[in-house]
C-alpha cells in the first residue's frame, strides 16, 4: 500500500485501510443510516450449550437426555423453557421485556463442527467464504459510516468486522496513562512528519479513557467499559468475543465462569450506557453452533448443530423465547443426535439491521448475508 | 544537516551511541564483519547440541504417555521438557537482545536481515528452541562470508528441514518411499526457490521446483543426532534444476546444487534488492541494487563484498530516514538510549524480560519468533507505523522506561545521546513541556525521528 492510500484509510489493521470504499456502495443503500440506535454482536467462542443455558424443561425428552445437567436449579422463563440459575442476574431485564433468546438456531454450516470453520461461517455471514465479515458488510450497505461508527473490542481478531469498510479496533492491554498535556506534546511532536501526524493522533485516539480506574477487575469491565464509552458518542456498532463455552466435561462447573461473564457483560454494558442509549440498544450474542442433545460420559456436551442466540436490550421485544421448538424426541433431532435447526440465524441478525437500520431485504439478502432468504418479520424488535 | 556518524548509526546499525571503536565510514562498518563473532563469545547462545537434550526429554514424555496415559509424573515430566524447550528459547531471545544492544550495529543488523531472509516459526511449544539455534549454527558464522555456505548451512540445519517439511519429504522411488505411501514434500523446494534464491517469478518452473525437491530427498532429522543425510529417502537417479544436471549419490549433488544457486544472477538480483529495501528505502535506487547484484557475482557471492558495495554506493548515504525501525530495533534503540548494555539485558529474570520486552513486541506488530510465514517479516513503513502498532510504541514509552531504569534518567540528556543530529525543535520544546519526567522521556522514543531510520 503507498502512504497516500494509508492516510487515507486510517483504520484497524492498515491493510484493510482502502480509501472510502463505501462510496461506491452507498448506491445500494436506501436505510435510513444508522441514527441514533446501537447494535452490540457478541460471538460466544467455543459453541454455547444452548439447551443448558434455555433449558426445555417442558420436553418430555430433556430429562432423560440430561441426567445430570437437568437436575440442577433453573428459573422459570414460560412454563416450557427454564433459565440456567448462571444467568439469574439477567431475570429483572427479562421481566422487563429486555431479554429474549431464540432457540433452535444455527447459521447454515453443517456436519463438520469445526470451532474455527463454524466461526468463520458465522462471522463471514455466508458460505461462499471471503474473508471479510458481515458487520463490516453491513457498514458498506448503510449511508454515513465513518471508521468511527463500527468498533472490534478486544484482543480476538473478530473476522466480523474485517473488510473494505474501515472499521476500528482496539485491545486492552495497551493501557496508557498519559495526561492531556502529553498527549498535546505528541501531536505537536509528529506534527511535521505527514505520516506520523496522523498514526499518532490516531494511536492517541486508540489509547482515550483508557487508565481512568477501569483496568481492575474482571477483563470483561475493561472491554464493556471501552464499547460503552464509544457507543455512548458516535460509534453505533460493537462487537467483541467471550470464550470459554467449549464444554465437554463437567459442564455444570466449566459453564459457570463463561456465564458469569456473559452476564456481567450484558447488566455492565446496560447501566454504562444509561437507559436512553440502552433503550435503542439491540445485543445479539451468538455462537458457532450448539452442542450435542445428550449429555456425554463426562458430565459434558460435545459438538452439535442448533442452539440458543441470546438477545438483549431496550430496543428489544423479549420476554419471550423464539423459534419453532422441533422436539427432542429422537427421531426430531438433526442426525439422531443434536437439536435440530428450525430457523437460520442469520436471518435474525438480518432482522435486527432491517429494524434498527433500515436495510432493505435486497441488500440483507445480496450483500450481508449472500444466500439468505429472509422470512418475514417475526417482530423482534420493538 | 544530519552527519555521516548519525545516519551510519540509524541506518546501518541500531542507532546512537554508536559502539566503540567508532563507525561510520564504509570502511570501519565492514570491518565489523572480519575477525571472531564478540558478541556471541560474550552473550553465548546455543545451537543444535543443546536443542536435541530437550527433544530427547519431549520423546521421553511421549513414550511414558503412550504406555502409562493420564499418569501425574508422565504429565509432569511433559510440562517440564516443554518448559525446558520455551526457557531455551527464551535464551536465545535474551542473548540475541543482548548482542544487538552492545554488539557491532551493521553486524548484528545483517544478523537479524539473514535470519529473516531464512525465517523459521516454531509450530508448537515444542519447537520454540529452534529458530534461534538456526541463528546460532547457520547464519552467525557466515554473515561476513560466502552466500553458498550460508545457504549449505541453512539447508542442511534441521530447524529449516522440520520447518519446511524437508524431513518428511521421501523420494518416491526411493527404498522407503513406496513402502510408507508417502512421498515428495516440496515445501523446502520451492521457499529455496522463491524466498532464499532466485525470487518469485525469475523464470524457474514447476519442474525446476520438482526436481529439486526430488534431489533434497535423503535430508532428513534424526531425534538423537539432528541433521542426517538418509540414503533410503533418497530419489535415485540425477535431477535437472534449471537445466543443470545434478547425479551422483549422498550429500554432494545437494550441495552441488546449493552452491550454483547461490551465484545465479537471479540470486544476486533478488538478494541484493532485498538488502537494499531492507537498510535504505522500500524504493531503492535501481543504480545501489546494480552495484550490489553486479558485485555478488564478481565475487561469487561474498557478502563482505556485496555489504561494501552497498555501503560505497552514494545511494545508501542520503540523508532522508525513509525506513521505520521495526519492533525488534526499536526496542534495541530504546535500551541503548536509555543507557542499558548486553550485561544489563542478560541480568534481567525471566518474567521481566518477557513482560518488557518480548511481549510488547508482539503487540507493536512483531513476535519474536513469530513472522507470518517462511517470508518473514514485511519491510513497507506502513506496515510497521499503524496506529495500534504505534499506540503500542507510545504505550510502551511511556509505560516501560520507568521500570528499566532508576531513577529515570534526564529526557534532554537521552535526547541528545539517542538521536544526535535528529533531533527536531518541536522535540526538544517538549521535553522541556512536559508534565513530568515519564512523559518526556516518553517523548523522546515516541517522536518520529527516533523512529524512523
Amino acid at each position: 500500500m503507498d502512504r497516500r492510500g494509508f492516510l487515507k484509510g486510517l483504520g484497524t489493521a492498515a491493510c484493510s485501510a482502502a480509501a472510502h470504499p463505501w462510496l461506491t456502495s452507498v448506491s445500494l443503500a436506501e436505510g435510513a443510516g444508522f441514527g441514533e440506535n446501537r447494535l452490540v454482536v457478541v460471538i460466544l467462542r467455543g459453541a454455547m450449550d444452548g439447551l443448558d443455558v434455555v433449558q426445555p424443561r417442558g420436553d418430555a425428552a430433556y430429562a432423560a437426555l440430561r441426567p445430570g445437567l437437568s437436575g440442577a436449579p433453573a428459573l422459570e422463563l414460560d412454563g416450557f423453557f427454564h433459565l440456567h440459575s448462571g444467568l439469574s442476574g439477567l431475570m429483572p431485564l427479562w421481566q422487563a421485556g429486555a431479554l429474549g433468546f431464540v432457540h433452535a438456531t444455527s447459521t447454515p454450516y453443517r456436519d463438520k463442527r469445526s470451532h474455527f470453520d463454524g466461526q468463520d461461517l458465522l462471522e463471514a455471514g455466508t458460505d461462499v467464504l471471503g474473508r471479510d465479515g458481515w458487520l463490516n458488510r453491513l457498514m458498506q450497505v448503510v449511508p454515513g459510516a465513518r471508521a468511527e461508527t463500527a468498533y472490534a473490542v478486544g484482543r480476538e481478531g473478530m473476522l466480523i468486522l474485517t473488510g473494505k469498510a474501515d472499521t476500528r479496533s482496539w485491545a486492552p492491554e495497551q493501557k496508557l496513562v498519559l495526561s492531556a498535556q502529553g498527549r498535546l506534546l505528541l501531536d505537536h511532536v509528529a506534527h511535521d512528519d505527514d505520516l506520523f501526524r496522523d498514526v499518532v493522533s490516531e494511536a492517541l485516539a486508540l489509547t482515550e479513557g483508557q487508565g481512568a480506574g477501569n483496568t481492575a477487575g474482571d477483563e470483561v469491565d475493561g472491554l464493556v467499559d471501552f464499547a460503552a464509552a464509544r457507543l455512548r458518542e458516535e460509534t453505533r456498532v460493537a462487537t467483541f468475543s467471550l470464550t470459554g463455552w467449549d464444554t465437554h466435561k463437567g459442564q455444570t462447573k466449566a459453564m459457570r465462569r463463561p456465564l458469569e461473564r456473559l452476564q456481567r457483560v450484558i447488566l455492565r454494558l446496560q447501566s454504562e450506557l444509561g437507559d436512553q442509549v440502552w433503550g435503542r440498544t439491540v445485543v445479539l450474542a451468538m455462537t458457532e453452533f450448539g452442542r450435542t442433545a445428550a449429555e456425554n460420559g463426562s458430565g459434558g456436551t460435545d459438538h452439535g448443530t442448533g442452539g440458543v442466540m441470546l438477545a438483549a436490550g431496550g430496543g428489544l421485544r423479549g420476554g419471550r423465547v423464539y423459534g419453532d421448538w422441533p422436539g427432542l424426541a429422537e427421531a426430531a433431532l438433526y442426525q439422531r443426535r443434536d437439536l435440530m435447526p428450525t430457523s437460520d440465524l442469520r436471518a435474525w441478525a438480518a432482522h435486527a439491521m432491517r429494524g434498527l437500520y433500515g436495510v432493505d431485504r435486497a441488500a440483507l439478502e445480496n450483500t450481508v448475508f449472500p444466500g439468505l432468504l429472509l422470512p418475514d418479520d417475526p417482530g423482534f424488535l420493538l | 544537516m544530519t552527519d555521516q556518524a548519525t545516519i551510519a548509526a540509524f541506518r546501518f546499525g541500531f542507532g546512537l551511541p554508536l559502539p566503540d571503536p567508532l563507525s561510520e565510514t564504509p570502511a570501519q562498518l565492514v570491518a565489523q564483519l572480519d575477525g571472531p563473532d564478540r558478541a556471541a563469545e560474550r552473550w553465548p547462545g546455543y545451537g543444535v547440541a543443546e536443542v536435541i537434550p530437550v527433544l530427547q526429554a519431549l520423546r521421553e514424555a511421549k513414550r511414558m504417555a503412550a504406555e502409562a496415559p493420564g499418569d501425574k509424573a508422565t504429565k509432569k515430566a511433559q510440562r517440564r521438557a516443554i518448559k525446558a524447550g520455551s526457557a531455551l528459547g527464551l535464551s536465545g531471545a535474551q542473548a540475541a537482545v543482548a548482542r544487538a544492544v552492545s554488539g557491532a550495529g551493521f553486524r548484528e543488523r545483517l544478523v537479524r536481515f539473514w535470519a529473516d531472509h531464512f525465517t523459521v516459526v516454531p509450530r508448537s511449544r515444542t519447537e520454540r528452541a529452534w529458530p534461534s539455534a538456526l541463528v546460532e549454527d547457520a547464519i552467525r558464522p557466515h554473515v561476513g562470508g560466502r552466500f553458498g555456505d550460508m545457504l549449505q548451512a541453512v539447508v542442511t540445519h534441521p530447524a529449516m528441514l522440520l520447518y519446511l517439511d524437508q524431513a518428511q519429504s521421501l523420494g518416491p522411488n526411493s527404498k522407503r518411499g513406496g513402502k510408507r505411501g508417502k512421498g515428495l514434500n516440496e515445501n523446502l523446494a520451492r521457499e529455496l526457490l522463491e524466498l532464499h534464491t532466485l525470487g518469485v517469478g525469475s523464470g524457474y518452473a514447476q519442474d525446476d521446483v520438482t526436481q529439486l525437491a526430488e534431489l533434497l530427498t535423503g535430508l532428513t532429522v534424526v531425534p538423537d543426532k539432528g541433521f542426517a543425510f538418509d540414503a533410503g529417502r533418497a530419489e535415485p537417479g540425477a535431477e535437472m534444476v534449471l537445466g543443470v544436471e545434478y547425479d551422483g549419490t549422498g550429500l554432494e549433488p545437494v550441495l552441488a546444487a546449493l552452491r550454483d544457486l547461490a551465484v545465479r544472477p537471479e540470486t544476486a538480483r533478488h538478494i541484493a534488492g532485498k538488502l537494499a529495501v531492507h537498510f535504505v528505502s522500500d524504493s531503492p535506487d535501481p543504480g545501489l541494487v546494480g552495484a550490489m547484484a553486479a558485485e555478488w557475482l564478481a565475487s561469487g557471492g561474498d557478502l563482505r563484498a556485496v555489504a561494501g558495495a552497498m555501503l560505497a554506493h552514494p545511494a545508501a548515504w542520503v540523508p532522508a530516514a525513509e525506513k521505520a525501525r521495526q519492533p525488534f530495533d526499536y526496542m534495541v534503540s530504546v535500551l541503548k538510549g536509555l543507557g542499558l548494555g548486553g550485561d544489563d539485558v542478560m541480568g534481567m529474570a525471566e518474567g521481566p524480560f518477557l513482560r518488557m520486552i518480548i511481549e510488547p513486541m508482539a503487540t507493536m506488530g512483531q513476535a519474536y519468533d513469530g513472522a507470518p510465514g517462511p517470508d518473514g517479516w514485511p519491510e513497507a513503513v506502513a506496515d510497521w507505523i499503524t496506529p495500534q502498532g504505534m499506540a503500542a510504541r507510545i504505550t510502551w514509552a511511556m509505560e516501560v522506561p520507568g521500570r528499566l531504569v532508576t531513577p529515570l534518567p534526564d529526557a534532554g540528556a537521552v535526547a541528545a545521546r539517542a538521536l544526535g543530529d535528529r533531533q527536531t525543535g518541536r522535540l526538544a520544546w517538549a521535553i522541556k513541556a512536559a508534565e513530568s519526567r515519564r512523559e518526556a522521556l516518553g517523548l523522546v522514543f515516541a517522536a518520529p525521528e527516533f523512529n524512523r531510520r
